[in-house]
């Protein structure tokens, strides 16, 4: 079943189209990656869904229903979103950042409840946080605010996911453990993915942007083939079924595209 | 050791006992209200202080003897009481609209004298003092002029320093220099070009703060909006926490940003203007009492308001005793006494924070 059916979004931060005519369809359950180089547009494309952005032409329907017609709240209540903004200037504790995804299920006059607590305390349970409750979220390194935003947006209590880029600048056990995580969560997912082989580990489908256009789709075995690789990002690569993961795995060739240029380098030296 | 336990768990950072530190707060308003009221150039006894507010309660007033003189109750009730209660008033004011203004710009240096705000507000309430443009408001000419001039000067700074969506700090403080530069520029144009010499000195004493010709009639606006503004960001204390986590966040849990910065906006000039047009720019308050509030009991909302008002209105309160008693009888005003204060403590958080920055 389509939960989410992006249809034609286009939209510029200028003069020219930052993102044209992207169509894309999420089904229940599915982790869905949005790949690209560089200034491609998936944030672009995240923050027009997170309504961060109005696109300037284009429709969006979530479960059914057009997305824009939701007021922000009602879609605080269907998609829980981690973006790239993770610095608070303000002191914090980790306990009432994660409170902070209560917000939407919350009306002029209420109060926090002794069951938004056990939420919260859930949420910090589940991404093992649950002694770091009370420290200062300031102090946290890079990985553990990560998994915090992760806990606030599991304390949102949404089933649908917008993910974007979570793992940037992570070390690679927070880049694993903060995509497991996700991944346990069993809800929808739609991410900006940057890493290729993180893409092929954890999606279901691939949608990949260049230049602001959906070039190609699918599963990642059909598209993260060396042509197509080459094509999007300009390298050459070489990619295989991992024996261990059966997943697809990307190894990058550096220089084998102008072997000729480097070894002369190397002579005059 | 008992006393410094008990302490410890009610004023705690991880989990502060607001009832406890709330009690102890107003407390220990009242108490200085009641030694501020005592002191001045001619002071007046606690105990004194004491029984003549007792014996102006309905009902207790035959109660109580009076053991004291009659200037000393004239000094009390008509001078230091209505003086005293505007300095609260404006104190707690001043900080609320600093805590304010931190979450508009999500920056905790945000204070409205800082911002040029204060500047504003008095060039805009200077033209309504001395030559009675605004007039048509009628007694609220002066706090109209002042709301209109800060709101003005807060969107000003807010657009000039709103860069691709962000708030940039740099951006923040210096366009905030350069508008209360040409604020001031234009409060000194048309206090030269001044029609009498008296408004005149008024002017320039009233520029820099001062809480000395404070009125009972001076009270009643000032509070009416300081209870409104609070109870209005006590109710959005929600909006104003997510504010903090930045925009996008805050729109994807379901805050409409643009609805509730325009609000923000609103509630921090009419505040500023509102204080301003009777207490002159105090500076710094905005900046001082929200930053001992956060390390109190931290950056939430719920709590910061209320706490940093008390702290704010305690602070003003104990400035201007010092302003009437430092150089007495001649009186300072109080805007530069906090400036002295204020001044080291902004330089303090603006190291503190760029060396956080290159970590």
């Amino acid at each position: 079943m389509i939960r989410l059916n992006v249809d034609k979004l286009t939209f510029s931060y200028g003069d020219a189209d930052a993102i044209s005519e992207v169509t894309l369809d999420v089904e229940r359950g599915e982790f869905v990656g949005l790949i690209g180089p560089n200034g491609s547009g998936k944030s672009t494309v995240l923050k027009n869904l997170y309504r961060a952005l109005t696109p300037d032409a284009g429709g969006v329907t979530l479960d059914g229903g057009d997305l824009f017609r939701l007021s922000h709240k009602q879609s605080a209540l269907k998609l829980g979103v981690v973006g790239q903004e993770n610095d608070v200037p303000f002191d914090f504790l980790v306990e009432e950042i994660v409170a902070m995804g209560r917000s939407p299920h919350k009306k002029l006059f209420d109060m926090d409840t002794a069951w938004d607590k056990q939420i919260v305390h859930h949420a910090l349970e589940h991404l093992g946080m649950a002694g770091m409750a009370k420290r200062s979220y300031l102090n946290l390194s890079g990985g553990e605010k990560q998994r915090v935003l992760i806990a606030r947006v599991i304390a949102q209590e949404t089933d649908f996911l917008l993910l974007d880029e979570p793992t940037n600048h992570l070390d690679i056990s927070y880049q694993l453990q903060i995509l497991d995580f996700v991944k346990r969560l069993r809800v929808t997912v739609l991410s900006a993915i940057h890493d290729l082989n993180m893409a092929a580990l954890y999606c279901d489908r691939l949608f990949v942007l260049k230049a602001g256009k959906i070039v190609l789709s699918g599963t990642p075995e059909e598209v993260l083939t060396p042509e197509n690789i080459h094509s999007v990002y300009g390298v050459q690569c070489d990619t295989m079924l991992h024996p261990k993961t059966g997943k697809l795995t990307i190894t990058y060739l550096p220089g084998i595209n102008e072997p000729e240029a480097l070894i002369t380098d190397f002579k005059y030296q | 050791m008992k006393i410094r336990r008990l302490f410890r768990r009610n004023f705690n950072r991880a989990d502060p006992n607001m009832a406890v530190i709330i009690l102890v707060l107003t407390m220990c308003a009242l108490v200085s209200m009641i030694a501020a009221i005592g002191l001045g150039p001619v002071s007046v006894a606690p105990d004194s202080v004491a029984k003549i507010l007792l014996s102006r309660i309905p009902g207790l007033g035959g109660v109580i003897q009076q053991t004291w003189a009659q200037l000393d109750q004239n000094i009390v009730l008509g001078l230091r009481l209505p003086r005293v209660c505007l300095g609260m008033i404006v104190g707690a004011s001043l900080a609320v609209t600093g805590v304010t203004m931190q979450a508009l710009v999500r920056n905790n240096l945000a204070d409205p004298f800082i911002l040029g705000v204060s500047s504003g507000a008095s060039a805009t309430a200077t033209l309504g003092m001395l030559f009675g443009a605004f007039a048509v408001f009628g007694k609220y000419s002066l706090s109209i002029s002042a709301f209109i001039g800060a709101a003005v000067t807060i969107i000003f700074v807010y657009a000039i320093s709103r860069v691709r969506g962000r708030i940039n700090i740099t951006q923040l403080l210096l366009s905030g220099v350069a508008i209360s530069m040409i604020a001031d520029g234009i409060t000194r144009i048309i206090t030269l070009s001044a029609p009498n010499a008296l408004g005149l000195h008024n002017a320039t004493f009233w520029m820099s703060g001062s809480l000395a010709g404070a009125k009972w009639g001076y009270l009643t606006l000032p509070l009416v909006v300081l209870l409104a503004c609070m109870a209005v960001l006590m109710l959005n204390y929600r909006g104003l926490n997510l504010l903090l986590l930045g925009e996008e966040s805050a729109g994807a849990l379901g805050v409409h940003t643009g609805r509730l910065q325009k609000m923000l906006v609103l509630v921090a000039s009419l505040m500023a203007g509102v204080t301003i047009a009777v207490s002159g720019a105090i500076g710094f308050v905005g900046l001082m009492a929200p930053h001992f509030t956060r390390l109190l009991v931290g950056g939430d909302h719920r709590k910061v308001l209320p706490i940093s008002a008390l702290l704010g209105g305690i602070l003003v309160v104990w400035v201007d005793v010092v302003a009437r008693m430092a150089l007495a009888p001649e009186e300072l005003p109080v805007g530069i006494l906090t400036a002295i204060i204020g001044g080291p403590i902004f330089i303090f958080l603006l190291k503190r924070r760029t060396k956080e920055k290159k970590q």
